[in-house]
């Protein structure tokens, strides 16, 4: 394919876990049918063994890379996955899932609950981390790939490369964790917490029986302000706004927006409003709060169930996921012997930082990933 | 290939489990690999030296070497190199000590502060010294520790570290011949 060439892809469903098949969820509960939406990218070898599992944080979707057909923006991850990119889909073979619980395709609170006719809303079972892993396992044996080469993912998508290496240790190559904590910490929880409650007191949220009604705009986007002043850095943002005003040569003196900084959360909150559905929000951003790998053991005995090679990236200017967090599980995995790489970049745009076109993002990932499949092809 | 680089790789025996600290751009980690198929990792501070640690394909783990080491378990490793980088460390001591007990048997190369060339300027011209094998000023040196190869074999003595082989080195060539005058630098292999 040409560099020039518009890279167009289409989402796909796979449906699993019916009845009486049900995936039993970390709650106890048993919950089907699922269906997941993906997206794939480059061709799958005759040995199965280029497959890369890319996974989305909390606001993301299926849609990482390439056009949808008469889209004018790419997918999340566009700046790192593509022909010639760093995980070069001339090459590999890059399967990204929706999460369950999102709303993007796979099924969460706003899918329609077939024994009702309709949405799930509350009535929906929480999910964690462990359980959105599970529901892509599924995924990944119907794409019959028995071992990843890669399980890849920032944030929210590291937690899931981190639960893949310890429920699935033989089904991935490596682990690629990149602005991920083991654990959310009382900070990452109380932001959390914040935006829920933004969502959660907008009176049109109905106790999550909005459907068909008016949604809670305002709560959501207060939500996703909260939640991208938490992805930004001081430093970036002083960059882009510093204490500009908008569209006025003074301050105001009244409560309409006088500073840039303002507009711009508020243009995030709104445009977020038309995507993104308030309780997948509540519900995901709940799973993030209950990730925990030290619940039941040490950070090194849970550890010690991994097999995969692991490679850990922080930012400097993450204050959400700051760096020890991601020494933490350095120290620990080293404790197990495991084949680690770990890097702090030096970058200015804070927690988002993965998202932005990096060059040395993408250095690490095309480097690390070409000596992964050496080894693979190795043994 | 620099003199010293072949000359770890001679004391390093095949398939060993080798870790480099202060590793810099990975070069000799990667000559361990390749030449004497060994399986090796490394610690390093510099940002820019960690992604052409990744390039050449080693697994690399940035950071400084004072607080590396407590992660690894008791002679994890069967060597651990400290080429040119124990006079750069905090704790000169204690990453030895460290060492020992993570490494089998541990491999450090030093600069000589007492070279010949070293003495002469501080004799004759009162200045610290700065030559081709130091030349940083004073206010710009990563360098925290200044000794000698006899330093250094006083400090092994001293705590019962066993010196298993020791050679002077300079302008690439072997100095036999009063190595703590005549040699740049001294490679050490140790154990305890």
């Amino acid at each position: 394919m040409k560099k020039s060439d518009p890279f167009i892809v289409e989402t796909q469903y796979y449906t699993c876990c019916d009845p009486p098949d049900e995936l039993v969820l970390q709650s106890g509960v048993k919950f089907g049918p699922i269906t997941l939406a993906y997206e794939t990218y480059g061709e799958l070898n005759p040995e199965k063994s280029n497959a890369i599992l890319v996974c989305h944080a909390l606001s993301g979707d299926a849609h990482a890379a390439g056009y949808h057909e008469g889209d004018t923006k790419p997918g999340w991850w566009d700046v790192v996955i593509g022909p010639g990119k760093a995980i070069d889909t001339d090459k590999y073979f890059v399967i990204s899932s929706n999460v369950i619980g999102g709303c993007k395709g796979s099924t969460g609170p706003s899918s329609v609950n077939p024994d009702t006719g309709k949405p799930y809303g509350l009535s929906f079972p929480m999910v964690t981390i462990d359980d959105m892993v599970d529901a892509q396992r599924h995924l990944i044996d119907h794409l019959g790939i028995k071992k990843l080469l890669a399980v890849c993912g920032g944030s929210m998508g590291g937690s899931q490369a981190l639960a893949w290496s310890i429920r699935y240790p033989d089904c991935l190559q490596s682990a690629i964790i990149i602005a991920t904590t083991p654990c959310h910490n009382a900070q990452q929880i109380a932001f959390n917490e914040v935006a829920r409650q933004a969502i959660m007191s907008d009176p049109d949220w109905q106790e999550g029986d909005y459907y068909g009604k008016t949604i809670p705009a305002r709560g959501l986007a207060v939500a996703r302000m909260i939640g991208h002043i938490t992805y930004m850095s001081d430093q970036s943002m002083e960059k882009k706004f510093g204490r500009k005003l908008i569209g006025k040569e003074r301050l105001g003196y009244d409560f309409n927006q006088d500073f840039q900084v303002e507009s711009y959360l508020k243009y995030r909150g709104d445009s977020f409003v038309q995507r993104f559905d308030a309780n997948s929000w509540l519900y995901i951003s709940k799973s993030l709060d209950y990730f925990n790998l030290k619940a039941e053991q040490s950070l090194v005995e849970v550890f010690s169930k991994a097999r995969s090679s692991f490679l850990i990236v922080s930012f400097t200017s993450d204050w959400l996921y700051p760096t020890y967090q991601s020494k933490e599980m350095v120290r620990a995995l080293k404790s197990n012997d495991l084949d680690v790489s770990f890097i702090e970049i030096n970058s200015s745009y804070g927690h988002d930082a993965f998202l932005v076109d990096n060059k040395e993002v993408s250095h690490i990932l095309s480097h690390y990933l070409a000596r992964i499949s050496k080894t693979l092809n190795a043994v | 290939m620099r003199l010293d680089y072949r000359i770890i790789l001679d004391y390093v025996s095949p398939k060993s489990k080798v870790l480099d600290l202060g590793c810099g751009d990975g070069t000799l980690l990667s000559l361990l690999i390749r030449e004497k198929s060994c399986r090796g990792t490394g610690i390093e501070l510099s940002e820019e030296s960690i992604y052409k640690c990744v390039e050449k394909g080693i697994s690399v783990s940035h950071g400084d070497l004072d607080s590396g080491l407590s992660d690894y378990s008791d002679k994890r490793f069967d060597y651990i190199i400290l080429n040119e980088s124990l006079q750069q460390v905090l704790n000169p001591k204690k990453v030895l000590i460290e060492s020992l007990r993570v490494g089998k048997n541990i491999i450090v190369g030093i600069p000589n502060f007492c070279y010949w060339r070293a003495r002469l300027q501080i004799f004759f011209r009162g200045r610290v010294p700065v030559t081709s094998e130091l030349p940083y000023e004073w206010y710009d040196t990563p360098n925290l520790r200044f000794l000698s190869l006899k330093d250094f074999r006083y400090f092994c003595q001293e705590n019962s570290i066993t010196i298993l082989k020791e050679v002077g080195l300079s302008q690439n060539q072997i100095i036999s011949v009063r190595p703590n005058l005549f040699a740049n630098n001294g490679l050490f292999l140790l154990t305890k």
